[in-house]
């Protein structure tokens, strides 16, 4: 995984609440095999018409095209934990997005993508989304301090301590936890006689 | 010492160690795998690893199955493609496999409980949201995404931050035609669809006590509509019966020394909750969405809300939005609100006591509107069959499909057109979850069918 720390990079508003997984994927597309990309799968249904033409908005703006954050509002990310809606983000170039609430399997997704889920206050959110007036504009990220930076403007952000630590070192889950080997048997061991039934 | 919670006790059970930041690792006592694992044993593939514990893994095909056939003719190649893929890695791997044809298919989140596979106490996991329903039965049950699919296939492990834990009391009783799924549209709307984000919920009360089994199901199936991570119901005599002689249960000596220990599993006295939550059964009425978030229900006797009334702009900006997509008016009598077709089914709303109670209300009647009605699992079907409920649902106008997710996700092509309106039993109202421009209505299986009936959302108290 690509770690991250600092990003200054164009940023998408997205003034929106509750852009769900099935809105950031729609079902359909996820019979597909990764390998050819997602990123054309993103925000399919808002980005474009029933017949396949572009509508006016702002991921299709030209500038969007090289965009690696997104500003959005509440409960970004809720519904189904297919991590496909983070595939499609990432795909499509975005690093980290921005909001004040996420759902709780799109965040951990997107954290086991190299994606960082910046936790923004309500207030701080609307700063942003009106610094950014509905136009893709220049953000800075920076994990390390925890802070966003749009002109004068400079916000925090939260994150989970091991998400962070995760992010900034590019960390795989799976060569952490088999480094815990040792401590795992021997847990397993004392849960078989706790628990005899479950074999 | 302070009491601990129905949850902390499953937690702690389950708990190898914390790092420095206080994640913990847990131990993952069952793993079950639908069709979209398929990106999970690909990341097993590239870094060539096996599955650490595969007997403890159960696959079952649910979200891309037809359910007009039992088998793959017909169906299209890419349809195909995904759920041979979940033949072909469960088989590579030595992992059981509940597929197509096998007579206990179904819904993965209808299967677990149903086979025995799920039990009080147990932590559970499977790459979908609703695997919260799961903790009917007391057990620790939240969906993962694949790249922690691919974790616990791996390892059997899970890294995870402990959530705060909530407490939803529902007290005093129900009045007739309300439901579990009323109850949760309740508390979502109350609370908003992130009102339980970071939080574990247990649900206690009277009202829960006297629930069944299959309606605690529903319930916390919906917890992750509301955001929770997880749903849970302290397992009594009700859940042990349940279990008792299912396939996958315990049984002999093992069995009492299972039910000693699944009694122990309940919150004490003492324990502290992060969070209360308390509503009256009495207060509840049987409520219907009307937006593109399941916070956007409301009672059956009200009406679409106005943008003009909201208490923010940011509000009044989602309530318009929502009206837009969803082609209603506001202040428009929610009964007034006509229907293109009903869709009975998903893991929310398709075991037998749901067949049952639509089946009540469409008896000897004739449904105004077409709908599909898809049970949970097989057994489920054979069994509505045996009590003559497909008969009922078929002289209605009804069709009476084979089991599967169908129309709640529209993946193996069961797809609301754009622009119709659906009554559905289903769980998340999102915009196009059910096809693109598919406007979709959230409701109990009763409700469902008396809309069928009428052509309109109705009160199935005024039937
Ligand atoms: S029925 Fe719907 S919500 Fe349930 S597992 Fe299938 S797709 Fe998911």
């Amino acid at each position: 995984m690509q770690p991250i720390n600092q990003l200054f990079a164009l940023a998408c508003p997205l003034p929106l609440e509750n852009v769900d997984t099935d809105q950031l994927i729609p079902a359909r597309f996820m019979k597909e095999s990764r390998a050819a990309g997602y990123g054309a799968f993103l925000l399919h249904d808002m980005r474009f018409d029933r017949d396949g033409s572009p509508r006016e908005f702002i991921l299709n703006h030209p500038d969007a095209e090289h965009a690696q954050i997104l500003v959005a509002r509440r409960n970004f990310g809720a519904g189904s934990s297919r991590e496909a809606a983070v595939y499609a983000l990432v795909d499509f170039g975005f690093r980290c997005v921005i909001a004040p609430s996420f759902g709780d399997i799109f965040a951990s997704n997107a954290v086991n993508n190299g994606l960082l889920p910046a936790l923004v206050s309500e207030q701080d959110c609307e700063l942003l989304l009106g610094a950014l007036a509905n136009n893709v504009g220049q953000i800075q990220v920076d994990l390390t301090a925890q802070k966003i930076t749009l002109g004068d403007i400079s916000v925090g952000f939260d994150i989970n301590p091991t998400w962070k630590l995760k992010l900034l070192n590019g960390w795989d889950d799976i060569d952490l936890t088999n480094a815990e080997a040792a401590t795992i048997e021997r847990f397993r061991e004392s849960y078989r006689n706790h628990y005899p039934w479950l074999g | 010492m302070a009491g601990k919670t129905l949850f902390d006790k499953v937690w702690q059970a389950h708990e190898i160690c914390q790092n420095d930041e206080g994640q913990s690792l847990l131990w993952v006592d069952r793993h079950l795998a639908h069709e979209g694992s398929f990106h999970a044993f690909n990341k097993l593939a590239e870094r060539g690893l096996p599955v650490r514990h595969p007997e403890c893994t159960t696959g079952v095909a649910d979200h891309y199955v037809p359910t007009n056939s039992r088998n793959l003719i017909s169906v299209q190649p890419k349809v195909r493609n995904v759920i041979e893929q979940l033949i072909e890695n469960t088989r590579r791997h030595g992992v059981e496999l509940i597929g197509l044809d096998d007579p206990r298919q179904g819904i993965v989140h209808v299967v677990g409980p149903e086979q025995g596979i799920t039990q009080p106490g147990l932590l559970m996991v499977c790459g979908d949201s609703h695997t919260s329903t799961h903790g009917a039965l007391g057990a620790l049950a939240f969906g993962i995404g694949a790249s922690e699919v691919a974790h616990v296939l791996a390892t059997q492990t899970l890294w995870q931050t402990k959530p705060k834990r909530m407490r939803i009391t529902v007290d005093g009783k129900l009045s007739p035609g309300v439901t579990a799924k009323d109850i949760a549209l309740a508390w979502i709307a109350q609370l908003g669809a992130d009102g339980a984000r970071g939080y574990a919920i247990e649900y206690a009360g009277s009202v829960i006590r006297d629930l069944s089994v299959e309606a605690r199901l529903t319930l916390c199936n919906l917890s992750i509509e509301g955001g929770g991570r997880c749903g849970m119901i302290a397992p009594d005599d009700k859940t042990i019966e349940y279990v008792r002689g299912r396939p996958y249960a315990p049984q002999g000596e093992a069995l009492v020394q299972a039910e000693a220990y699944w009694r122990t599993l309940f919150s004490d006295d003492d324990a502290k909750f992060d969070c209360e939550v308390v509503l009256r059964g009495e207060d509840i009425a049987p409520i219907v969405t009307w937006g593109v978030s399941p916070e956007e229900a409301l009672p059956i006797d009200g009406r679409v809300p106005h943008p003009d009334g909201a208490l923010s702009a940011s509000k009044a900006r989602q309530i318009q939005n929502s009206l837009d997509y969803m082609g209603l008016q506001p202040g428009q009598k929610l009964t007034d609100v006509k229907i293109d077709r009903v869709f009975i089914g998903s893991c929310t709303n398709s075991r037998l006591e749901d067949l049952r109670a639509a089946a009540d209300v469409l008896r000897g009647k004739t449904c105004k509107v077409p709908g599909m009605v898809s049970p949970g699992s097989t057994l489920v079907k054979v069994q509505a069959e045996a009590e003559g409920l497909d008969k009922v649902f078929i002289d209605a106008g009804l069709e009476w499909r084979e089991s599967g997710c169908s129309m709640c996700v529209g993946m193996n092509g069961d797809l609301v057109a754009s622009g119709e309106r659906c009554a559905s039993t289903t769980n998340r109202n999102f915009k196009g979850r059910q096809g693109p421009g598919a406007r979709t209505h959230l409701m109990s299986p009763a409700m469902a069918a008396a809309a069928a009936l009428t052509g309109h959302l109705t009160d199935i108290r005024d039937l």
